[in-house]
């Protein structure tokens, strides 16, 4: 970026702008509740990367059954695909909150078992719900990825007498994340404009936290503010971290 | 059918009269529908104006739509919509407040096209500035060469020859309009998800109404995408060669 006359005018005014947001909205709320922001910012991390990490996993099997798999597990797997991407996030969200927790309790097997104290939080649901969203949208992606990987090296790596797992592992899927690398960070950055979302099934986000001050306190604009500059916070880190991950690798691709 | 409704008692939930609910869902899909149109519409012109400030406009307007377009992406639409929602409705009043105007409601209808048409129109000017980058820059040249006014070459030679190039784009575009209207539902507007939620909370069926909803979400999906495939073929049928090369 070059500085020009224009863009230090540009940078001037947006440094008044701030100055004046710092000088004359209110932020006297910001100390007490402090640790409760943390607290919801530490959950939007923490969901982000749980449900990117496990809809990654299950977005491979995902993609490679609709590149490469027999009918009967493409059909299902491009199936999944088209229902999650069809539908919004939030009603496959109540749908599984709502819906599986209103039947859970019928069963008293469920409601003897271990993982009942966690099926009656709404987190689960929230990681479930955004995982299998992950996986549908990446499913997709990855079909792309493993397609675009040339031929000729996944032939030549069985003319070399490669088993087909180490061939996936050493050869097929490396070239297929790193055709896919630049897309993932994108819908990475989707991902987390979806998190605040789960504060609808009373899971305490950053977002929840944001809409708890402004309910105490009566401020409208203040924590709203606040939640625009947290999520473009973490989008620059998320899109600095995916470029650093482009660059690591080797940029050649035959 | 009465084998299937003494099988799924709840299915008669979703009659069309009354004692159903399914009158409620398919006018929530109606509001829905006009949102997205609507939201689209406005994205659209907003895309084609960012497009054209982005590719030909002074530095300052290209900063300024740069800015845009980021901080839009970088921002949940749940955030902006409440942002826009609740900030501009009150903006909009104190300003007529303090002009001695009374004080508007603003419909949730109107208000939610306004935010879903900001939101859209970021993406599409990215969707668009690609596209119009695409088309060859020696048909642009002939134009002007004709001597065509700069209006005149965006409606004939610009627009229809990046049409095709934008369409996977835009019909990308629409399913997100489509699918962001559920967000609605929190600031309380009666589209399809809050509806069938209402629906569903005083009827204690939830199953039978959300996946009556993604059944008609999904349904909504099929038929766009099958449209726009149409469209896409339309735009393309003058560059067939190039149409074949790109697959």
């Amino acid at each position: 970026m070059r500085l020009y006359p224009h863009r230090i005018l540009l940078i001037l005014l947006a440094a008044a702008l701030v100055v004046w947001c710092a000088v004359s909205l209110r932020w006297d709320w910001l100390p007490k509740y402090l640790p409760l922001i943390a607290e919801g910012i530490w959950r939007t991390v923490w969901i982000l990367v749980v449900t990117a990490v496990l809809g990654f996993l299950l977005a491979i099997p995902l993609g490679l059954a609709q590149a490469a798999g027999p009918w009967v597990l493409a059909a299902p797997a491009r199936a999944f695909c088209t229902v999650i991407r069809g539908t919004p996030l939030l009603l496959q969200l109540w749908l599984l909150y709502y819906g599986l927790g209103s039947l859970f309790p019928q069963y008293p097997w469920i409601r003897g078992s271990e993982l009942w104290p966690y099926l009656r939080q709404a987190w689960p649901y929230a990681v479930l719900a955004l995982t299998l969203s992950f996986a549908g949208y990446e499913g997709e992606v990855m079909r792309g990825a493993f397609r675009s990987v040339p031929r000729g090296q996944l032939e030549a790596a069985k003319a070399m007498g490669m088993p087909r797992l180490t061939i996936l592992r050493r050869i097929w899927l490396p070239q297929a994340i790193q055709r896919a690398l630049p897309t993932l960070g994108g819908e990475t950055v989707l991902q987390l404009k979806a998190t605040p979302l789960v504060a609808t099934i009373t899971v305490v986000d950053i977002y929840a936290v944001a809409g708890r001050v402004r309910q105490d306190t009566f401020i409208v604009y203040e924590p709203l503010l606040l939640l625009a500059v947290v999520y473009m916070l973490i989008t620059g880190v998320l899109v600095l971290g995916f470029r650093w991950l482009e660059q690591r690798r080797p940029a050649k691709v035959a | 059918m009465e084998a299937l409704l003494e099988a799924f008692p709840s299915l008669g939930l979703l009659a069309l009269e009354p004692p159903g609910w399914g009158g409620n869902l398919l006018r929530g899909l109606v509001n829905s529908i006009q949102i997205a149109l609507g939201a689209f519409g406005l994205g659209l012109v907003i895309g084609t104006l960012g497009a054209y400030g982005k590719l030909y406009g002074g530095p300052v307007l290209r900063d300024l739509l740069a800015i845009y377009t980021t901080v839009v992406r970088a921002v949940p639409e749940l955030v902006l919509i409440l942002i826009l929602y609740y900030a501009v409705t009150d903006l909009v009043n104190q300003a007529l407040v303090s002009f001695g105007y009374a004080r508007v409601q603003v419909s949730g209808l109107m208000a939610g096209i306004a935010v879903l048409g900001v939101v859209q129109g970021a993406y599409a000017t990215e969707v668009l500035r690609g596209a119009i980058l695409a088309v060859p820059v020696g048909q642009v040249e002939a134009a002007r060469a004709m001597g065509m006014p700069p209006v005149m070459l965006a409606r004939r030679i610009t627009l229809p020859a990046m049409l095709g190039f934008a369409m996977p784009g835009l019909a990308n575009l629409w399913l997100i309009a489509t699918k962001d209207t559920a967000l609605l539902a929190i600031v309380g507007f009666g589209e399809l998800t809050l509806e069938t939620r209402q629906a569903a909370g005083s009827t204690k069926a939830y199953f039978t109404f959300f996946l009556a909803a993604g059944a008609l979400y999904l349904t909504l999906t099929l038929v766009s995408g099958w449209l726009f495939g149409r469209i896409e073929r339309w735009a393309r049928r003058g560059d067939r060669e190039m149409g074949r090369a790109r697959g």
